[in-house]
């Protein structure tokens, strides 16, 4: 993007929104400040949002992150990470030149942060990924009065309404009441989902062993040393074939459709993604049991976070860019599309670690 | 409607029978009358609103939403229903709490009666009401098009099990019966008598045969049995009976007990006296039976032109006789029916049902050959629409399902081929795991020499072993994946050879290969042959023209 097509809105008088941050290859750069948020490519200084691992890479000089957040690219790229690191806590401002930085709890999963961006009286708030739902396994998500709101739009259309997640969870135990001799397996992002799955089981009042594959268990483990309960949790590596039935076992999602799938007794194929939404979605992957669970705001949830934001220009990135601009524009907003490559969705993209399947 | 919407969602997504089945049968179980009812009379197609039509649901989305977010949607999601159930706003409704959601009865007893100007109101104020779940049944139900992968049959199926009862005494009182079916429902429940079925014309329960293995011959005596021709055509019922007011009335029931009488005009003034035959749908020309190929031109038609009905003339080869007016034949044993079919068919006296004809012979070895040669054994020059003998008991009443030892079925040798595995594709359900439909080529003359040329698709016929085998064989030999497809390798001396049995061949200009073979299964895996003594195209196209 050139810094033609970025004219001057006539509001602002001092500093232009694209001087303080400006999408570059490796990503959203803030120049003044010296950073770059979720960088796809090694920077010397990165701020990072949150830990999925499409936003938080290994390879940084120095990282700046939630301590949650910096724990968790600990367990998945081990100690040599990055050079250096800094906890910050939500609330806390931290000072880089001329710019101010603040860590804004952002709902999407624990550790999660939105980070505003300030430079003499202009805000920006990157959202990195976000949901206003309730999430018992984080804190929860706080607006951010700004002049320039970033927001993701992974369900970015009108057609996405996630509803109440407990409803779903009572789909999966209506279905488990049902259907006692065969198992349930619920394909769940490792981080995060997961771990919102079982405690909104929990919460319904399932207090029976859930069990999970071995790609799960170092992330939820950290979860529960987080404080977060979660009840009795069981590898199901082991377990004999007749005694899983009438069970409920989270696993990756790719490992849903797989060989390892043929240690259940005739499995009933759950899947928790805000992508159930859409019946072609869910055929396609042979899920039989959608469940509309999603880490992201859905529609309403975009719209009526960028409206309570008070920001006059919104850029809008990963996801459906289209429909959520057209929408700003029809509420009289400035917004324009976010030209940010390398952020995937993680519902799709997770893959087992080769050689788990043996393992898990 | 919550409670159907739920379940029609459930069954939309759920691939195995006996699950559907006792999905439907617990919903029948937790759901009262007459809400069940209801839902039981459109799961079995019972049910049709005329005045709902997509363009008025599309009318109702577009007053309410963006056109550009309404278009965006609509491509992303690919179906109407679907699209608006999931945008549509909910009018806010301030200082009143949300109503509750209509139930089913509701919905279906005020589409009855509602006029055509009163129905967009009626329907965004349900739209309002429902959650995405509940308008997408809701639009489903009221445009009809459900397809969710479940049969009449089936409906019926899981209500008769709600009382442990046979689904074909549900069958065969269903036509006597109407939505919401109480009388079906306290019978079901023990509460009252079985409801009497006062139709003139209902269906009967059909008896079906069982495949015969060499070694069942040992134990068989030749004598007790009657053989006739196996006819390649639709297993058909027909049935005419007396109305209350004393008039001919003729229904045609598929062998699952579906009414396709709308589909042969043609047929029914031949059917002019009351009784019940069982026999097979052919198309004759000059006396001569048509091969299945040219009788499919006649199915699932929607308008049954005068020129259709001309090029394709109907006809029914009667085999057994159900019923001779007011009387029940089914307790008969067979020969003793057989005479009964024989006087009714003549006395019909009618050029469009005729009797299937009785092969004579002596011992097993006789009616081998026949079998082998239909057309010197009587069949003469229908023999190509001989799909083999049937074998039935002199004393075999007509028993509904496939009772044991009592008909079988001698069919002839399939056609058989040796092609080469292409491509594989992940099953769904229990062999969701698994790489279970395969695409298989046959040789042909290529630009660039031999190339495998695709000849069909086959996803049973193997045993669960060598589908172990097949899978193994697809994950280590997968040279490219395109989303739920691999290409496995096909080359001359690298590949598998399947052993692909097949019914029939016709031309298909859809098809790359220009042929698509009926009924093609998997019989034998050809571990010991290198691909390049598969079969050729060659050999398909002679096959046609022997078939033809």
């Amino acid at each position: 993007m050139t810094a033609k097509n970025w004219a001057k809105p006539a509001y602002i008088s001092k500093m232009r929104p694209q001087d303080i941050l400006m999408p570059v290859a490796a990503g959203l750069c803030c120049k003044p400040g010296g950073f770059h948020i979720d960088p796809v490519r090694p920077v010397e200084r990165a701020v990072i949002t949150h830990g999925h691992s499409d936003h938080a890479r290994p390879g940084h000089g120095a990282v700046l992150a939630t301590q949650e957040t910096l724990d968790m690219m600990r367990l998945r790229y081990g100690d040599n990470f990055a050079r250096s690191t800094q906890a910050v806590a939500y609330g806390e401002e931290i000072r880089l030149g001329d710019i101010r930085i603040k860590f804004h709890p952002a709902g999407h999963v624990l550790g999660s942060a939105q980070i505003a961006v300030t430079c003499k009286d202009t805000c920006i708030v990157a959202s990195g990924d976000y949901k206003d739902a309730a999430d018992p396994t984080c804190a929860p998500f706080e607006v951010v009065p700004c002049d320039v709101f970033i927001t993701e739009a992974t369900f970015g259309l009108p057609v996405f309404r996630h509803g109440n997640a407990a409803d779903e969870v009572k789909k999966l135990l209506a279905s488990v009441a049902l259907f006692p001799e065969r198992a349930h397996l619920v394909g769940a992002y490792s981080l995060g989902k997961a771990q919102r799955v079982i405690a909104l089981l929990r919460a319904a009042g399932y207090d029976t062993p859930i069990y999970l594959h071995g790609a799960m268990e170092k992330i939820t483990r950290y979860y529960e040393s987080r404080g977060i309960a979660l009840g009795d949790l069981r590898p199901v590596k082991g377990m004999k074939k007749a005694d899983l039935a009438g069970t409920i076992t989270l696993a990756p999602p790719s490992a849903t459709s797989d060989i390892w799938t043929r240690r259940f007794p005739d499995p009933v194929t759950a899947f928790a993604s805000g992508w159930m939404r859409v019946r072609a979605r869910a055929r396609q992957r042979g899920v039989e049991l959608p469940l509309v669970i999603s880490d992201h705001a859905d529609w309403d949830g975009l719209t009526a976070t960028i409206e309570a934001t008070g920001a006059g220009e919104v850029w809008v990135t990963h996801g459906q860019e289209d429909p959520l601009v057209h929408w700003c524009q029809t509420r009289g907003l400035t917004a324009r599309p976010l030209d940010l490559v390398g952020y995937g969705d993680e519902d799709e993209g997770e893959a087992v670690p080769a050689g788990e399947d043996a393992e898990a | 409607m919550n409670r159907f919407a739920e379940l029609l969602d459930r069954l939309a997504y759920e691939p195995g029978r006996n699950n559907k089945l006792r999905l439907i049968t617990s919903y029948f179980r937790e759901t009262e009358d007459p809400d069940r009812g209801y839902a039981l009379a459109a799961l079995t197609g019972a049910l049709s609103f005329k005045h709902a039509k997509p363009g008025l649901i599309r009318d109702l989305i577009t007053d309410r939403t963006d056109p550009v977010l309404f278009g965006l949607s609509y491509d992303y999601v690919g179906d109407l229903s679907e699209t608006v159930a999931l945008m549509w706003p909910k009018a806010a409704l301030p200082g009143h709490n949300n109503p509750p959601p209509p139930p089913l009865t509701e919905v279906v007893t005020t589409l009855r009666t509602l006029g055509k100007t009163e129905l967009p109101r009626q329907l965004a104020r349900w739209l309002d009401e429902l959650d995405e779940t509940g308008r997408w049944a809701l639009l489903k139900l009221v445009t009809g098009a459900m397809r969710i992968g479940i049969s009449a049959r089936l409906a019926k199926t899981a209500a008769a099990a709600l009382g442990d009862k046979d689904p074909h005494d549900v069958e065969l009182m269903w036509p006597g019966l109407s939505p919401p079916y109480l009388d079906l429902f306290a019978w079901l429940e023990g509460r009252s008598e079985k409801p009497v079925n006062r139709d003139p014309t209902p269906f009967r329960p059909v008896m079906l045969a069982h495949a015969i293995e060499d070694a069942d011959f040992a134990n068989l005596d030749a004598s007790d049995f009657v053989a006739e021709w196996k006819w390649d055509g639709i297993r058909i019922q027909a049935v005419s009976g007396r109305d209350e007011r004393g008039h001919i009335q003729v229904r045609l029931y598929s062998r699952t007990g579906e009414d396709i009488t709308k589909s042969f005009p043609d047929l029914l003034p031949s059917l002019h006296l009351p009784g019940a035959i069982d026999g097979e749908l052919l198309v004759l020309r000059d006396g001569r039976v048509q091969t299945f190929n040219v009788l499919q031109q006649r199915l699932n038609r929607k308008v049954v032109s005068p020129k259709l009905m001309k090029e394709f003339p109907i006809h029914l080869r009667a085999y057994d006789l159900l019923g001779d007016d007011e009387n029940d034949l089914r307790e008969l044993p067979f020969i003793e029916r057989r005479v009964r079919l024989e006087a009714f068919v003549k006395k019909l006296d009618d050029p469009r049902v005729d009797l299937s004809p009785t092969i004579s012979f002596d011992d097993w070895e006789a009616l081998a050959a026949a079998r082998a040669d239909p057309a010197s054994a009587g069949a003469g020059e229908d023999a190509e629409a001989v799909e083999g003998v049937m074998l039935k008991r002199r004393d075999a009443a007509y028993l509904p399902g496939r009772p044991k030892g009592q008909w079988w079925k001698w069919k002839r040798d399939p056609h058989i081929i040796d092609a080469v595995l292409m491509y594989a594709q992940r099953g769904h359900g229990k062999r969701s795991s698994y790489y279970s439909d395969y695409t298989f080529g046959v040789w042909t003359k290529g630009d660039g020499g031999d190339e495998l040329v695709p000849v069909g698709k086959a996803y049973f016929g193997f045993t669960d072993e060598e589908l172990l085998q097949i899978d193994r064989f697809v994950r280590r030999n997968t040279t490219e994946k395109f989303g739920p497809v691999r290409h496995v390798v096909h080359e001359p001396d690298q590949g598998l050879v399947l052993e692909v049995a097949f019914e029939g061949l016709q031309r298909s200009p859809r098809h790359k290969s220009g042929v698509a073979m009926r009924f093609p299964r998997i019989s034998r895996l050809r571990w010991d042959k290198p691909p390049r003594e598969a079969d050729r195209l060659e050999t398909l196209e002679r096959m046609l023209k022997t078939v033809q």
